[in-house]
């Protein structure tokens, strides 16, 4: 297992548009990825669990990948958070 | 043929065509026992496929006709339509309890709809309306009925709603959409705004059309007098036909006037400019030969998005909209949101009067940062053509005092830096509160100009809500006390050497151009479509004549008799 922290710095926090693309580009990966944030895990391939916690601007999260292809899943990550403004870490 | 149905006429010209019910069925759902799980976790599936297909092409279709901004909405949709936490779970509600697709799908969303709305935050419940649409097409799938989407019409038509929304209205592409009819709504809601951008007739706040009209039934529609005429027969058909050719040779006669001057019949000028919302509309402007932008509203940069726009994205749209205009006056209304125009992502808390609230530069004041940004985009745009700047909802000359200083500390920081901003920008605010246009001849001091809202000033002179059809009637632009506060703008204006500008719909109107024009306003804005036929109208006004009439007009009692008066001198 992967796991890596990430302190969200878009202003708006994880919103639709942002989460979208997140959650769009990781769906082919078969590992199980989570989402931690404030005590709860949410899939991270589910949008709608994404959303749902209400990820605000300067919050820190936490991502773990679980699987095969789980450093691919990762670096994936990495990319997407960075090309879409969420986090530059 | 049907008996004719009335509405309140939002956008002019005439459109024959069949009526297309834009419906929104009941889809009710029961729980019901399955012999065979497996069987309808496959029917559950099929839905899921044909919702996606479905979605695919709307999706195609959005971008294409509108933008991809627009699509994205639908991007999301199908993200849903996939999501693992939703889909697993009904699935296995259907094979562990043997109940109905419809059941379990109705269950399992009602979890995430009811968790998004309880955030309490408009944002997220907007969140929760996209479940329930993808909800929606699901069900109308596994129950068999059929449901519309705005984009998917192909044929020329005349949409019926019972209202339509922002969304909704984007949606419609004008190719084929030649009218609509709601049943609610007035003049100023967005969608009847928004119909006159477009330029389709349209008639709102008609009450029974729903009820009445029948999908495919051949429909006439009057913009100009606000008449709906069902099933007509031949010799009406023909009736409307000459009255659409006669007013389509009309609008050919003004288009002669688009690169002339605004000129009174006695030689007198008046600038005639335009309001638009977004970059799009300079096509429009430019098209109509206005001869400025009375009212650039920059709330639409802020609307249906996920987060503020920075400042580099208005920056583009401002330099955009001052480039097109070619050096002609350009006035930027600073952000005016909360009333009835909300940010999902600004997740203010309720207020009992929304539009006495904190709202317009109220609110920009109170969030200098979101206000500063918008301010530099402004000040670096500048330089690319003739801007004016122009803050909304102004009460108190503290306010004004506050919202220039912040300009010019912003200018200042930007020349520090080096950046090149114009020296010769306007800074002006709306008279749309009483208290502002009584005090106008203290603000005449301080202000480069006035530009007058007429919507928000009849509303608050009148104190009754604009949106409340049970009191549209106190919607009177013609009152004497709305007059008489116009003048007490445009002559303290006058008196200090500044203009007054109009920026309301009452500059547009036929009935108000006279008066307003012997009043001695300068600048009239109003929607790009009616600036030509204001223009023609102008040139048969002597502007020395209706001043004479001035005061018998301001001394009259009502609005019915100010509207009788106009009639019989114009």
């Amino acid at each position: 297992m992967v796991e890596k922290q990430y302190t969200i710095t878009d202003e708006a926090g994880i919103h639709a548009r942002p989460a979208s693309a997140l959650v769009g580009s990781i769906s082919k990966f078969q590992s199980d990825i989570t989402l931690g944030f404030n005590g709860k895990q949410v899939n991270l391939k589910s949008i709608l669990g994404v959303m749902s916690l209400g990820i605000a601007s300067g919050s820190t999260v936490t991502i773990a990948a679980d699987g095969a292809d789980e450093e691919e899943a990762m670096a994936k990550i990495d990319e997407v958070l960075k090309a879409e403004g969420i986090s530059n870490q | 043929m049907t008996s004719p149905l009335s509405g309140i006429a939002a956008s002019t010209g005439i459109a024959i065509a069949k009526a297309f019910r834009l419906e929104n069925p009941e889809l009710t759902v029961e729980q019901q026992q399955v012999g065979n799980p497996a069987e309808e976790i496959a029917r559950f599936d099929a839905a899921v496929a044909q919702s996606a297909a479905e979605l695919e092409v709307i999706q195609q279709k959005t971008a294409q006709q509108i933008s991809d901004k627009e699509a994205a909405i639908f991007g999301a949709h199908l993200l849903v339509l996939s999501d693992p936490e939703l889909i697993g779970p009904i699935k296995e509600r259907i094979s562990a309890d043997s109940v109905n697709a419809e059941f379990a799908l109705q269950e399992t969303s009602d979890m995430f709809i009811t968790m998004f709305e309880a955030m309490d935050n408009e944002y997220m419940k907007e969140r929760a309306a996209d479940i329930k649409d993808v909800r929606k097409r699901l069900l109308s799938h596994l129950l068999g009925v059929k449901i519309q989407d705005p984009s998917m019409i192909d044929e020329e038509v005349i949409v019926i709603a019972e209202d339509l929304t922002p969304s909704d209205t984007v949606q419609l592409n004008a190719q084929f959409v030649k009218g609509f009819i709601t049943d609610i709504g007035g003049r100023t809601s967005h969608s009847a705004i928004l119909a006159r951008t477009l330029e389709i007739p349209a008639v709102v706040g008609a009450q029974n059309a729903m009820a009445t009209i029948r999908n495919g039934q051949t429909v006439i529609i009057d913009g100009l007098e606000g008449k709906i005429i069902i099933d007509p027969d031949s010799a009406t058909i023909q009736q409307f036909e000459q009255e659409k050719s006669a007013y389509d040779a009309q609008k050919a006669e003004w288009a002669k006037l688009k690169d002339e001057p605004t000129l009174s019949a006695d030689g007198q000028h008046v600038e005639l400019a335009a309001n638009i919302g977004t970059p799009k509309d300079l096509a429009g402007v430019l098209e109509h030969g206005a001869e400025g932008i009375g009212l650039y509203r920059t709330e639409f940069l802020y609307m249906g998005r996920d987060a503020f726009p920075t400042e580099d994205e208005q920056f583009d749209a401002y330099s955009k909209v001052l480039k097109g205009m070619n050096g002609k006056p350009t006035v930027v209304r600073t952000l005016d949101i909360g009333g009835d125009k909300e940010l999902t992502y600004l997740d203010l808390p309720k207020e009992l009067n929304p539009f006495l609230g904190l709202r317009a530069i109220r609110l920009c004041l109170e969030m200098p940062e979101l206000f500063r940004t918008q301010l530099r985009a402004l000040l670096r745009a500048s330089v690319h053509g003739n801007l004016k700047i122009m803050f909304p909802m102004i009460a108190t000359i503290e306010e004004f005092r506050q919202g220039k200083a912040m300009l010019a500390e912003e200018k200042a920081k930007l020349l520090e830096a080096g950046i090149a901003v114009s020296d010769s920008i306007e800074v002006g605010i709306m008279v749309e509160i009483p208290s502002t246009a009584v005090m106008a001849d203290v603000f005449a001091k301080e202000v480069d100009f006035f530009s007058i809202g007429t919507n928000d000033l009849i509303q608050y002179t009148m104190a009754a809500d604009r949106m409340n059809e049970r009191v549209s009637y106190l919607y009177q632009p013609f009152n004497p006390a709305i007059l008489r506060l116009v003048k007490m703008v445009i002559d303290a204006a006058h008196k200090e050497g500044k203009w007054a500008g109009m920026c309301g719909e009452m500059a547009g109107d036929d009935i108000a151009i006279p008066i307003l024009l012997g009043l001695g306003l300068d600048e009239f804005s109003m929607s790009a479509s009616s600036v030509l036929k204001a223009r023609a109208q102008i040139s048969r006004l002597s502007k020395q004549e209706m001043a004479s009439h001035t005061d018998r007009i301001l001394a009259l009692s009502s609005s019915q008799e100010v509207e009788a008066y106009v009639k019989g001198i114009s």
